[in-house]
């Protein structure tokens, strides 16, 4: 009787876990478990909620379980679909779309949603469902058509102005086409002519931050974003004080951290979105160099692992979502820490599963769940 | 059209080979720029965390008092209640957040102003006053509607207060809200001074002091008088709200100070001055204790405490009285007749005259093609040293001066003090002028100015010409005489005292140096100077005194003191000649030595004396003049 019922729960247990893939599940428990920690402390004296976050760690880990149980082949055909309803909500939000705070970015259907976070998840299906139909036939003129797939959602984006996003959409997009094939000598000259720009805005940042210096095709809000960057000094109390405050928050950190509760810049409100996009701050400051090195060591974990079940995916679809997706969650923690650390201009980006936030733990639960998913299906569309 | 190969699984890992080296080469440098961060620059980091974190909230030291030589306090503090605003809470809407309160509590349009001003000086955490001395009823009016007014709450606050109001307004001086250049002199003071200077541990905490001394005592004995504040170290937010006090310093209070001056001197001396504008100094020339200090007319320094409401400032800026003025520190004058007994014992000290050696004065004396006049028509006969100063005889002085020479007269007046800075514990001292050839030489710029006319020295003589002195210098100098030539430096403040203690550190009178001369010829001197009170220019003025008491009158022709300026209406009245006189008593051993001037008022014998004779009565006698209300102490 009672072994049955121990076998009986053993089994639910096994058939609910059975396919996530350890490895990845390992790695994200550790990262989530750190956010979960920053949490509390960052979240000490905010009107933010202990069980928001309990309960959005939750949705997300169900959300990642079932999309772990969808096969690539159902995405795969909804992957049309999906970018399809995206770029026809992000044309309504440009037609009808809410303003607040000057960005037209929204859109209320009963209730408000924002079109652009599913791109980020539409676009990588979207495209590997192209490559994948183009496969074994491509042509030069099929990046043609990625490009157009790739660049009418991007500029709509960019024209809500949601730059910050737009980039995020365009690198997911930029990542399965430069996978899927797109010849170096097309690629490198890009390359080179970024790294020679930033380099230019380096070197000559004081002249063409100059106050009358007009920057083309770019709002003077962004150029001051990039400004700051380069000198946060510059506008110490406006938009410079986020970037100048987290660095402070992290360099005072020293390599063993102000101890969990302990960092004085987070609980003193000296750093601001300290429980979302600023979270890398308050984890700096209190679990200093040492903690950082974890947390790093684990996103590089997370990466490595995904783009080794993307390289053992059957298919160019699995193949190239699973490694885009996986960038996508490199992209998030590099700008993330690049911009709390004063290295990026600050665009709000969250550190995946460390920032409190339901629709971002929700997007990367979905990306987790296709790697699962990816893993999963592997060996039955092999056999 | 160019057809690729296609994206076999070996291209696509290579690609992933190649994403794996770009993702590490980002991940290195998220790794260096936080060890850039948390290594290399933790410390600096660190600091600035520190600094954020913590502020300090000043504790105003109490101001040290003043006190006059008999310990009559005529400078003091109150606590009383103020409505106190933080800026923290107000920024942005202040008028309206005023114009709600002075629904409940008066708020004048000086108030409003003084706050606004408080605010654009505002540093982290200020908290400034909007109205002080709030009324009984007014208070809990405030406090019914406390709830209305997040930031804004009533503390009891410390304020300088002169209870005597106008008396020795020039002396005293006020202290008024430190200003930007305040704070700025002050930081250049503390960072130029050396470590353990007890002075700069007196002046280490600049967000505390928001009062400062403006003129006067109040400014010359600042960092005396000022003490330390104290702070409390408090943990804030990014927003400034406090959340807890880390440890705190007590405040030091500032040290008392002791004046020379006899209040009650002081006070009489003012109110004989009457309406007459006019500088009055009173030396005890054996310690250079300054006995009275007197510039009429005065003004209240209570006005300029919590800044001065414009209608009174341009009231007394404005005024032709020029009621600012510090007379006896600034205001030049010629010392007219009561120069002479200077020049007899210059004559004696150079001799260039005997005590015996006579004139005969025809009422004149020519000079090239110039006549100089005596005052009294037909002269004053056969005229030795004792009668030339007794008749206040010209003529022997214009001789006295052909005689000596300009350079001559320089030299033996310049030790006395005439026309050098005394070194008195007051800022902005008038240095008046002593004429020599190479003053003149320096002081124009056309060769033919520059050049010394024989006929300029004639004047010189009878304390004319290009004689400028202020009146502090002209009692500093007959104190100098008084004293047998023994120069002791001219103070307000005798003593330093401590608070708590009540011990007193003196200010030790200070010997300068000492004028090498005859005793004899000092004798003479004085002996005529008595003799002009018993039979002389002031005899029926110093008649039945019970002390023997040496003089000289002196009447000046207008010189000084901007003339120019003045209106037509009022011209012929500041045209008159000025009313000086001096005096030592008791002539044997002096204790106090007078010099005084009475603008435009005419005769010295019959302006100046009387109010000298008075307060001579008074200082030496204790004797009141029934025609001046009585000394009542301050309550």
């Amino acid at each position: 009787m009672e072994k049955s019922a121990i076998d009986k729960a053993k089994n639910i247990f096994l058939s609910i876990f059975s396919g996530l893939d350890r490895q990845l599940g390992l790695i994200l428990l550790g990262l989530a478990g750190i956010g979960f920690i920053t949490f509390l402390s960052a979240s000490q004296n905010t009107p933010v909620r202990f069980e928001d976050e309990l309960r959005n760690l939750a949705i997300s880990f169900v959300v990642m379980w079932i999309v772990s149980r969808v096969p690539p082949k159902w995405l795969e055909t909804a992957a049309v679909w999906i970018y399809g309803i995206g770029v026809a909500l992000l044309i309504a939000v440009a037609l009808f779309g809410l303003i607040k705070k000057g960005a037209r970015r929204w859109l209320n259907i009963g209730f408000v949603i924002q079109p652009s976070e599913i791109m980020k998840i539409a676009m990588p299906l979207m495209l590997a469902w192209y490559f994948q139909k183009r496969e074994g036939i491509q042509k030069s003129w099929d990046y043609g058509v990625a490009a157009i797939i790739l660049g009418i959602p991007v500029l709509l984006i960019a024209r809500q102005p949601d730059l910050g996003t737009a980039l995020l959409v365009f690198a997911a997009g930029m990542y399965v086409i430069i996978l899927a094939g797109l010849p170096w000598k097309w690629i490198l000259p890009f390359v080179g002519i970024g790294a020679f720009g930033i380099i230019l805005i380096i070197i000559f940042g004081g002249t063409i931050c100059a106050q009358d210096v007009v920057w083309p095709l770019v709002h003077n809000y962004q150029k001051h974003r990039v400004c700051t960057l380069l000198d946060p000094s510059s506008d110490p109390l406006g938009k410079g004080f986020h970037t100048i405050q987290s660095m402070i928050a992290i360099g005072s950190g020293g390599f063993f951290g102000k101890g969990w509760f302990q960092g004085t810049q987070a609980h003193l409100e000296f750093i601001p979105e300290k429980h979302t996009d600023f979270v890398f701050a308050v984890f700096s400051e209190e679990f200093g160099l040492l903690g950082n090195l974890v947390m790093l060591a684990l996103f590089f974990a997370l990466i490595k692992r995904g783009l080794a079940i993307s390289a053992s995916a059957p298919n160019p679809f699995t193949r190239l979502l699973g490694a885009s997706v996986t960038l996508i969650f490199f992209t998030y923690a590099f700008v993330n820490i690049g911009m709390v650390s004063g290295l990026l201009p600050v665009v709000g980006v969250p550190l995946p599963f460390i920032s409190y936030g339901g629709t971002a733990l929700v997007t990367l639960g979905f990306g987790a769940g296709i790697l699962m998913s990816i893993h999963r299906h592997r060996r039955l569309v092999q056999s | 059209m160019v057809s690729f190969k296609k994206p076999d699984l070996d291209s696509f890992q290579e690609r992933i080979h190649i994403a794996t080296l770009f993702v590490t080469v980002c991940f290195l440098l998220l790794v260096t720029r936080l060890v850039w961060l948390q290594l290399v620059s933790h410390s600096k980091y660190a600091l600035l965390a520190e600094s954020n974190r913590i502020a300090l909230v000043p504790a105003p030291a109490n101001r040290g008092l003043l006190i006059d030589r008999n310990g009559i306090v005529i400078g003091r503090n109150y606590s009383a209640l103020t409505l106190d605003v933080n800026a923290e809470e107000v920024k942005g809407n202040v008028d309206e957040l005023i114009d709600e309160l002075s629904q409940i509590v008066l708020i004048s349009p000086r108030d409003r102003r003084n706050f606004k001003r408080s605010l654009e000086d505002s540093r982290k955490m200020g908290t400034f006053p909007l109205r002080s001395m709030l009324t009984e009823i007014e208070t809990a009016r405030f406090m019914v509607n406390r709830y209305r007014f997040p930031g804004v709450e009533i503390r009891a606050r410390s304020f300088r207060e002169y209870p005597y109001n106008e008396l020795a307004s020039h002396l005293i001086g006020y202290i008024g809200r430190a200003s930007k250049q305040d704070i700025e002199r002050m930081q250049i003071e503390i960072d130029n001074s050396k470590a353990g200077d007890p002075d700069a541990l007196q002046t280490s905490f600049l967000p505390g002091i928001h009062y400062v001394g403006k003129i006067g005592i109040e400014q010359s004995y600042e960092t005396v008088l000022r003490g330390r504040p104290g702070y409390d170290e408090v943990e804030i937010t990014a927003g400034g709200k406090p959340v807890r006090t880390l440890s705190s310093s007590p405040s030091v209070p500032g040290k008392n100070v002791v004046l020379s001056v006899d209040i009650k001197l002081q006070y009489l001396v003012e109110q004989l001055y009457g309406n007459f504008r006019g500088a009055f100094v009173a030396i005890e020339p054996e310690t250079g204790d300054i006995l009275a200090f007197v510039s009429k007319p005065n003004f209240n320094p209570n006005d300029f405490v919590e800044g001065i409401d414009s209608l009174t400032w341009k009231e007394l800026n404005d005024s032709p009285q020029k009621p600012l003025y510090n007379r006896p520190l600034k205001g030049i004058y010629p010392p007219g007749s009561t120069y002479k007994p200077f020049m007899a014992l210059a004559g004696l000290e150079t001799k260039k005259r005997t005590p015996s050696q006579t004139i005969s004065d025809p009422g004149y004396f020519e000079f090239g093609n110039h006549t100089f006049r005596d005052d009294k028509k037909g002269g004053h006969g056969i005229v030795d040293m004792q009668k030339s100063i007794v008749d206040s005889c010209d003529t022997y002085y214009y001789l006295l001066a052909r005689d000596m020479g300009v350079n001559m007269m320089h030299d033996f007046m310049k030790p006395f003090g005439f026309g050098q800075i005394t070194g008195i514990d007051l800022q902005g001292e008038s240095k008046g002028i002593l004429p020599s050839t190479e003053w003149k030489k320096n002081t124009f710029k056309k060769p033919e100015q520059q050049k010394w006319y024989e006929g300029e020295t004639i004047s010189l003589g009878i304390g004319q010409g290009y004689n400028a002195f202020t009146i502090l210098q002209l009692a500093h100098a007959m104190a100098n005489m008084a004293n047998n030539g023994i120069v002791m430096k001219p103070h307000l403040v005798k003593a330093i005292e401590d608070p708590f203690t009540r011990n007193r550190t003196l200010t030790t009178p200070k010997e300068s140096y000492r004028i090498d001369l005859v005793p004899e010829n000092i004798e003479v001197i004085k002996k005529a100077m008595v003799e002009v009170n018993n039979s002389g220019t002031s005899a029926s003025v110093f008649k039945g005194t019970g002390y023997q008491v040496g003089g000289k009158t002196g009447t000046a022709q207008v010189f000084s003191l901007n003339s120019k300026e003045y209106k037509h209406s009022s011209t012929a009245e500041f045209l008159r000649d000025h009313a000086l006189y001096v005096a030592f008593a008791p002539a044997e051993k002096p204790t106090i030595v007078i010099a005084m001037v009475v603008e435009n008022a005419g005769f010295g014998a019959q302006y100046a004396a009387p109010i000298a004779r008075k307060a001579l009565d008074f200082y030496l006698e204790g004797k009141w003049p029934k025609e001046i209300p009585e000394w009542k102490r301050a309550p």
